[in-house]
C-alpha cells in the first residue's frame, strides 16, 4: 500500500474502534458502574436523568450519560493551588489519556489473515510484528499521567497518591509483561493476530496457561488501578489519592483514561486467554493464499469478541465491588514477593514442558 | 513503502489524533467553563483544614528502592521476549533445541538469584 492508503485507512480505522467502541464503552462505563455497585449494595444508584422524564427503555443510561458529560463540561476548570504547577497540572490528563487509548492500535477485533499470510488486516490498527512488546511501552508511559498530575497539585494526599501509583504500576508492571511470555513460547509469536490464529477449537490460552491467566488477572486489576488494589486513589485514607486537586474535565478525563485502560486490558486477556475472535469449532473461512474469506461467520466473530471483552469487565468490576482493599504494604508485597516468583515458575515450567514434549 | 516500516504509518497517524482528541476535550471545557478564582480555592486540600505541613517534603526511601528494582526486573522482561517468540522454532531444530532450552534456564535461574538477594536484604519488605 501506498503512503496515502495507509494514513487513509489509519484515519478510518481509529474512527471506527476508538469513537465506534472504545469511547462508547468506556462512556456507558461511567454509568454502568455506578448501576452495579448500587446493585451490589443493595442500593438504586442513579435514577434521575430520563431524557424528557419519559420512561422508556435505555432512557436513563443515555440521559445519564449526555448530564454527566454536560455537566463535566461546563463546571469551573480550577487552577492548582497555590505553589503548584499550572502547566504540569493542565497537561498531566491528557497524559493518563493518550497511552490509554493508544494501547488500542494493537488489539485485533477480528480475523486477519493466517501467520505468514501476505494480506491486509482490517480489524485492528496496525499489524506490527511486536505488538504486544508496543503495548507494554505504551502503558509505561501511562504511569507519567498520575505522577505529574500528583506533582503538580502540590497537596499532600496528592503527594501520596502519586507516589503510591507511581510504586504500584511499575511493579505490576513487570508480573504482566512476564505472565503473558508463556503465551508467546507455546503460540510463537508476539504478534496478536498470530496469537490468535493458534487458539482454535478450545486450545485457548486459558487451557494451555491456566496460571498465568490468574496471574494475569490480579496483575491487571493492579494496573488498572481498581479495587482491591485502588490504593493510590483509596478514598477512605486519601480523599480521591492522585486526583484531588482536579475538577471538571481534568478530572474526567482522568477517570475516563482509567476505564479505557479497563477495557484494553480486558481486550489483551481476551486475545491472550480467552481465544480473542475464535468460535471453538468454528473454522475461520480462508482463500488459498490464507487471507480470510469475510461474511456472516466474521460477523459472529467480531460479536463473539465483544461479548467475551464484556464478561471479563463485568468480572472486574464484580470484583471491585465485592473484595475489600488491601493495605499498601500488602499490595507491594503480593507483587514482588508472591505473584513475580510465581510467573518466573511458570514461565520456567512453561520452558521445561515444551522442551520435553517437544 | 518499505514493508517493516508500512505498519508503523498508522501508529504515528493515531497518536496525532489521539494528541488533538486530548487537547480539544480539555479546551472546550477551559472555553465553556466558568472561572473564578477565590483564596479558599487556591489552598490544598486538606479535609477543610489549614494546610498542617508542606506537602513536598522528603519521601520514604522504598520508593526508590521500587523503581530501581523495576528497572531491574523490567529489562530482564525485554530480555526474555524475543527468546520466548522463538522458542517454539527453535525446539524444531534438534541441534539447536539444547542451547535454546540451556541458555533461558541458567538466565532465569540468574534472574530468580537475584530476587532472592534483594529479598534476603530487605528490599521487599514494607515494614
Amino acid at each position: 500500500m501506498s503512503l496515502g492508503e495507509l494514513v487513509l485507512w489509519g484515519l478510518v480505522k481509529f474512527v471506527a474502534i476508538v469513537f465506534g467502541w472504545v469511547m462508547l464503552v468506556a462512556t456507558v462505563l461511567t454509568y454502568i458502574e455506578r448501576k452495579q455497585s448500587a446493585y451490589v449494595q443493595n442500593r438504586i444508584g442513579p435514577n434521575r436523568a430520563w431524557i424528557g422524564g419519559k420512561r422508556f427503555p435505555l432512557s436513563a443510561t443515555i440521559g445519564q450519560i449526555l448530564a454527566d458529560a454536560a455537566k463535566v463540561l461546563f463546571k469551573e476548570d480550577t487552577e492548582p493551588p497555590r505553589g503548584g504547577n499550572p502547566i504540569l497540572h493542565q497537561i498531566s490528563p491528557a497524559l493518563a489519556f493518550i497511552p490509554a487509548l493508544l494501547m488500542w492500535i494493537v488489539i485485533p477485533f477480528g480475523p486477519g489473515p493466517m501467520p505468514g499470510a501476505e494480506g491486509e488486516n482490517w480489524f485492528l490498527i496496525a499489524d506490527v510484528n511486536v505488538g504486544l512488546l508496543l503495548m507494554f511501552a505504551i502503558m509505561s508511559v501511562s504511569v507519567y499521567g498520575g505522577v505529574i498530575g500528583a506533582w503538580a497539585s502540590n497537596s499532600g494526599f496528592s503527594l501520596l497518591g502519586g507516589l503510591r501509583v507511581g510504586a504500584q504500576m511499575i511493579s505490576y508492571e513487570v508480573t504482566l509483561g512476564l505472565n503473558l511470555v508463556g503465551i508467546f513460547m507455546i503460540f510463537g509469536s508476539m504478534r496478536l493476530n498470530d496469537i490468535v490464529w493458534g487458539q482454535g477449537d478450545l486450545a485457548w490460552g486459558i487451557v494451555v496457561q491456566p496460571v498465568a491467566f490468574i496471574l494475569f488477572m490480579v496483575a491487571s486489576i493492579a494496573e488498572t488501578k481498581r479495587a482491591p488494589f485502588d490504593m493510590p486513589e483509596a478514598e477512605s485514607e486519601l480523599v480521591a489519592g492522585y486526583f484531588t486537586e482536579f475538577s471538571s474535565m481534568r478530572f474526567a478525563v482522568f477517570s475516563l483514561s482509567e476505564f479505557i485502560a479497563l477495557i484494553a486490558v480486558a481486550a489483551v486477556g481476551v486475545t491472550c486467554f480467552l481465544g480473542g475472535w475464535q468460535i471453538p469449532w468454528v473454522d475461520t473461512p480462508v482463500d488459498a493464499a490464507g487471507v480470510p474469506v469475510y461474511g456472516w461467520i466474521t460477523v459472529a466473530q467480531v460479536g463473539i469478541f465483544l461479548a467475551k471483552m464484556i464478561f471479563l469487565i463485568w468480572l472486574q468490576m464484580q470484583i471491585r465491588w465485592t473484595l475489600p482493599r488491601f493495605r499498601y504494604d500488602q499490595v507491594m508485597k503480593l507483587g514482588w514477593v508472591y505473584l513475580l516468583p510465581l510467573s518466573l515458575l511458570n514461565l520456567f515450567v512453561t520452558a521445561i514442558v515444551m522442551y520435553l514434549a517437544r | 513503502m518499505d514493508a517493516n516500516y508500512a505498519p508503523y504509518v498508522p501508529v504515528v497517524i493515531v497518536t496525532i489524533l489521539v494528541v488533538g482528541l486530548a487537547a480539544v476535550i480539555l479546551l472546550l471545557n477551559r472555553m465553556l467553563g466558568p472561572r473564578r478564582p477565590t483564596n479558599i480555592k487556591s489552598i490544598p486540600f486538606e479535609s477543610g483544614a489549614d494546610p498542617y505541613s508542606k506537602p513536598r517534603t522528603r519521601m520514604s526511601v522504598k520508593f526508590y528502592m521500587t523503581a530501581i528494582l523495576f528497572l531491574v526486573f523490567d529489562l530482564e522482561v525485554v530480555f526474555i521476549y524475543p527468546w520466548a517468540s522463538r522458542y517454539k522454532a527453535w525446539l524444531a531444530d534438534d541441534a539447536f533445541a539444547p542451547i535454546a532450552f540451556g541458555g533461558m534456564v541458567l538466565f532465569v535461574i540468574i534472574v530468580t538469584l537475584g530476587l532472592l538477594y534483594e529479598w534476603k536484604r530487605g528490599a521487599m519488605d514494607w515494614e
